[in-house]
């Protein structure tokens, strides 16, 4: 392909654009002020017929660089995805004439709308190259599973099954985990009323059967290295060989902990052998193997209570704040046990709010009742011994009132921790040790203490393992993405990524297993993963420009970034998902992807037509993030909502990637007002990058400086957080800007 | 204590829940009741209960014999079937609760001159007799139900009423004079028989554990 750059500009003339806007002079604007090589107009671009011009212009070479002055760039997608050229779109459909009135008096400034959004695609087209792969990448379809309970053994058996030779590595001596310790499960199936087998045993029998599944005992990670597709992990057996082998992805099912119940002194535990938590009465089931269920000094249990929420959903030191969610349907199968043995046991679950989750779970505690269990709902004080047996203290929340009852066994239900590593950002990285309060915020965001011996051992510059969010379960995108980890092609499945039970494990690690062989795929093809999957562009820098400061490897929400010897950065594109928050955090704007860029934005907020301070025309930059807020603002345009004609959307990746360089270039050239909109930050972030949208939040934070230097008003630039569904806000917040520039007044600074 | 009352007390002495189960009509339904307390707030008559059902199926899974028994609250249900309706686990709490009231009553627990216990019990007797309701001896009967004095002073009240009634051969003062009855009396009191012997039969079969 040669290497000049030929614009065509294509201006459709559909959907009302003819009517509503002059398109020839938007084919002027095209050439004269955009530059383009030429410039047609069409009268239904997405049509077949127009879709051919175009693909007749690039086969004959007299395109690479194709700028489609149409609808939004979600719109339409499948029929402008040319190939072997870079496209960009001018929104004149969602970004201006659905958003303008169709009035004499708004034509002027809707025509003024509709010509810089073409001289900013072509700016924009001037600065972009097709994104290719590196050829970095590597295929390779072995999947790697870290545990070997139920989460690891059902993921590497979907793995197998779908062709991906998968390895389990198992701390222990044997397959199972925490299932193997159970007597039976909570039903899997219709009709959900009575207890069923634990499934360990076949699905071992299975797995040993698989000839594609390969099972390391007494085996741990000591080191992994790489990116998606060419992990390299270092496997150490116990008897203290380590053999090396490559991965393409790799499933974290590390499982649970069980809390510890000596902290719960007023349950008696540890002062009676009578008092037992639920992992212990599966011992003493197993045991009795469906017969009478004896206690540990022999005496047949006439009457239990089961205590819920032991130690969980509590404010106090030491227990745990939230919900296990496993608890309450385990109680109700424990319960069976002794009515199953024997109809005439006691059997009472004390309870604040029973959560039988799952499609069973309803029928479940029917069937509980059915058999008999008795559920009252009241809160236990105290569990005291009373000769051999135990009374139990509580308050009767439906009665209100204070009352006892005596019993054989207490069954305490206590909950799951997760089996993480180390949170890499326990401790704040370099970048943010000299600051008190993110010191601070570290530590209390990491209360409850977690097994400190890394699982992974990542050889990555962020940590050894995968970040946490909160009480030690690894981070993941709650709401869109669930399975997607911090650390690309790192997938983490079952109890350590949030408490479940072992069906909702069983669902999980099918999931987890499926998005280890999408990225092993992807890895090999160099695409991105979620949330822009199929991406070919991957960040690169200018190495003569880069000053070694770290920032992009600090900021990097995903840990993709490692440093060379010399401090140099080292992307391991397929561990990146192509967010840019690396381009937004460099000083000095080295680093760029293909077609997305310092320039390819810069390009288009300097391709505004800038009118005098005295037209009455302000100009206001809005920076969206193209996951939420500009989706938001199509939907808003669907709506017909108006929003001023003053504003100029530029859609970025994410807010992490708005390099403060625009900020300052935009109010230096004129501007009057810049919004940039965001996703929702914090723990309950919806920031489709984890972190984008909070690093963007630290920056703009710091704007106020650079305002001041200006001697500029702060309210001229505002940052907010943005969801897809805020249809109705958005171009609220665009006119609240327009209300600010009015009332302070035109910016000095247009030339 | 009643014989009767004395002889259910040694028989589930530490399970009530069992004893409702066994005696109480419908009352195989308390234990699956899931604690939502739509029942009582579905009570048109909410705020005169002291225990509203949901609480009397909890007061029974614990144990609370003499309360439960003894309680005005289940008197007071009168058969809207709003709970029954919106039960989210399709009890039938209506007659959970006259089969608990009728239960309170064989065994002696019930209030005394609980006014409602009182009423069926007149309405029972009075249909017994011919195998229908007279109206006029059940409406004197509860003229009369507090004492002769309280009796003249609501047949005064009243005198307009019924002069009308009888104006307008809306009530009969023959029917004082026994009444008309149903044209079979003696299939009516067959069919009576034997629906007490069904409901024998039935507390019989749960009496053997």
């Amino acid at each position: 392909m040669a290497d000049e750059i030929k614009i065509g500009a294509y201006v459709c003339k559909g959907c009302g654009l003819g009517e509503r806007l002059n398109t020839g002079q938007l084919e002027t604007t095209a050439t004269r002020d955009g530059k383009a090589k030429f410039a047609k107009s069409h009268d239904f671009l997405c049509s077949a017929d127009g879709v051919a011009m175009i693909q007749k212009d690039i086969d004959s070479g007299e395109t690479n660089h194709v700028v489609i002055a149409a609808c939004s760039r979600r719109a339409k997608a499948e029929a402008f995805a040319f190939k072997n050229v870079t496209i960009s779109r001018a929104n004149l459909r969602e970004g201006v004439i659905w958003v303008r009135p169709d009035t004499a008096e708004a034509k002027e400034t809707t025509q003024d709308m509709a010509d810089d959004y073409v001289r900013m695609a072509c700016a924009e087209s001037k600065f972009q190259k097709q994104p290719a792969p590196s050829g970095e990448q590597t295929l390779c379809k072995e999947i790697l599973v870290v545990g070997g309970g139920i989460s690891g053994m059902t993921a590497a058996l979907e793995a197998a099954k779908a062709g991906y030779p998968a390895t389990i590595i198992e701390k222990s001596g044997q397959l199972g985990g925490v299932m193997a310790q159970l007597h039976r499960r909570v039903p899997t199936k219709a009709p959900y009323a009575q207890p069923e087998d634990t499934s360990v045993e076949s699905l071992i029998a299975e797995i040993s059967a698989n000839k594609k599944v390969t099972v390391m005992l007494n085996a741990k990670v000591a080191k992994t290295d790489g990116a998606p597709g060419r992990f390299s992990v270092d496997i150490a057996v116990e008897s203290g060989s380590v053999q090396n082998k490559m991965f393409g992805a790799i499933v974290q099912a590390s499982g649970m902990k069980s809390f510890d119940a000596n902290i719960l002194t007023e349950f008696s535990y540890g002062k009676t052998p009578n008092v037992i938590t639920q992992l212990e009465l599966e011992a003493l089931a197993k045991a009795a193997n469906g017969g009478p269920i004896k206690r540990k000094d022999g005496k047949e249990v006439k009457s239990v209570v089961f205590v819920q929420c032991a130690g969980q959903r509590s404010t106090k030191p030491g227990h745990l704040s939230y919900c296990s969610g496993f608890c309450c349907t385990a109680s109700i199968k424990q319960a069976m046990y002794f009515k199953d043995a024997n109809p005439n046991v006691d059997t009472v679950v004390m309870y604040t709010d029973l959560r039988t989750p799952g499609a069973g779970g309803e029928d479940f505690y029917r069937s509980g009742q059915n058999k008999g269990v008795i559920f009252t709902k009241g809160v236990v004080n105290s569990v005291a011994p009373n000769g051999n047996d135990l009374t139990v203290n509580f308050k009767d929340l439906i009665l209100d009132e204070e009352i006892s009852m005596p019993a054989d066994l207490v069954v305490l239900a206590t909950g799951q921790l997760p089996n993480s590593g180390p949170d890499p950002y326990a401790v704040p990285m370099e970048a943010d040790k000299n600051d008190a309060e993110a010191v601070a915020a570290s530590k209390a965001a990491h209360e409850v203490a977690v097994s400190v011996e890394s699982i992974l051992n990542l050889n990555y510059r962020q940590g050894t393992d995968l970040p946490h969010l909160k009480h030690g379960f690894t981070d993941s995108h709650f709401i869109c993405f669930p399975y997607e980890t911090r650390r690309t092609g790192i997938y983490s499945a079952g109890p350590v990524r949030r408490p479940m039970d072992s069906w909702q494990a069983t669902i999980d690690a099918t999931g987890a297993a499926m998005k280890a062989i999408l990225e092993a795929e992807n890895a090999g093809k160099g695409m991105a993963a979620h949330p822009r999957s199929g991406d070919l562009s991957f960040p690169a820098f200018r190495k003569e420009g880069c000053t070694q400061c770290k920032r992009c490897t600090v900021e990097c929400p995903f840990g993709a970034i490692n440093e060379d010897e010399r401090g140099y950065p080292q992307f391991n594109e397929s561990r990146c998902r192509r967010c840019g928050t690396c381009m937004g955090a460099c000083p000095v704007r080295v680093i760029s992807f293909e077609n997305y860029s310092v320039d390819t934005v810069g390009s288009q907020i300097k391709g505004v037509d800038m009118p005098d301070e005295f037209s009455e025309k302000p100009r206001i930059l809005v920076l969206a993030c193209e996951n939420d807020a500009y989706p938001a603002l199509d939907m808003a345009a669907q709506n017909k909502l108006e929003y001023s004609a003053f504003a100029r959307v530029v859609p970025v990746r994410c807010l992490g990637s708005v390099n403060t360089i625009w900020l300052t270039d935009a109010l230096n050239s004129g501007y009057d007002g810049v919004v940039l909109m965001g996703c929702q930050k914090g723990d309950d972030y919806q920031c489709h990058f984890v972190k984008g949208s909070e690093i963007a939040g630290v920056r703009m934070s710091k704007i106020g400086d650079t305002l001041k230097t200006l001697n500029l008003e702060e309210a001229r630039v505002a940052t907010y957080e943005v969801a897809i569904t805020d249809v109705d806000r958005v171009p609220k917040l665009i006119n609240d800007m327009a209300e600010t520039v009015a009332k302070v007044g035109m910016s000095p600074f247009k030339f | 204590m009643t014989d009767l009352n004395k002889q259910m007390v040694e028989q589930y002495r530490n399970s009530f829940l069992k004893e409702v189960e066994a005696n109480v009509e419908e009352g195989e339904w308390v234990k699956m009741c899931m604690q939502c307390g739509v029942c009582s707030g579905s009570c048109p008559l909410g705020p005169y209960w002291d225990h509203p059902p949901q609480e009397l199926f909890m007061m029974i899974r614990a144990g609370k014999r003499e309360e439960v028994l003894a309680s005005s609250s289940m008197w007071m249900c009168t058969s809207c079937y709003n709970c029954i309706a919106r039960c989210p686990r399709e009890l039938p709490i209506t007659h959970i609760m006259h089969g608990l009231a009728h239960y309170a009553k064989r065994l002696g627990l019930a209030p005394k001159n609980q006014p409602t216990m009182k009423f069926s019990q007149k309405f029972w007797d009075n249909l017994m007799v011919t195998g229908r309701v007279n109206e006029l001896k059940l409406g004197l009967s509860l003229y009369f139900m507090n004492g002769l004095v309280e009796g003249i002073k609501t047949s005064l009240k009243m005198k307009n009423i019924g002069l009308g009634m009888l104006l307008t051969k809306r009530m009969n003062p023959m029917e004082m004079l026994g009444g008309h009855s149903v044209k079979d009396k003696s299939g009516f009191k067959a069919m009576i028989k034997k629906a007490q012997e069904l409901e024998a039969a039935r507390i019989a079969k749960f009496k053997t554990p």
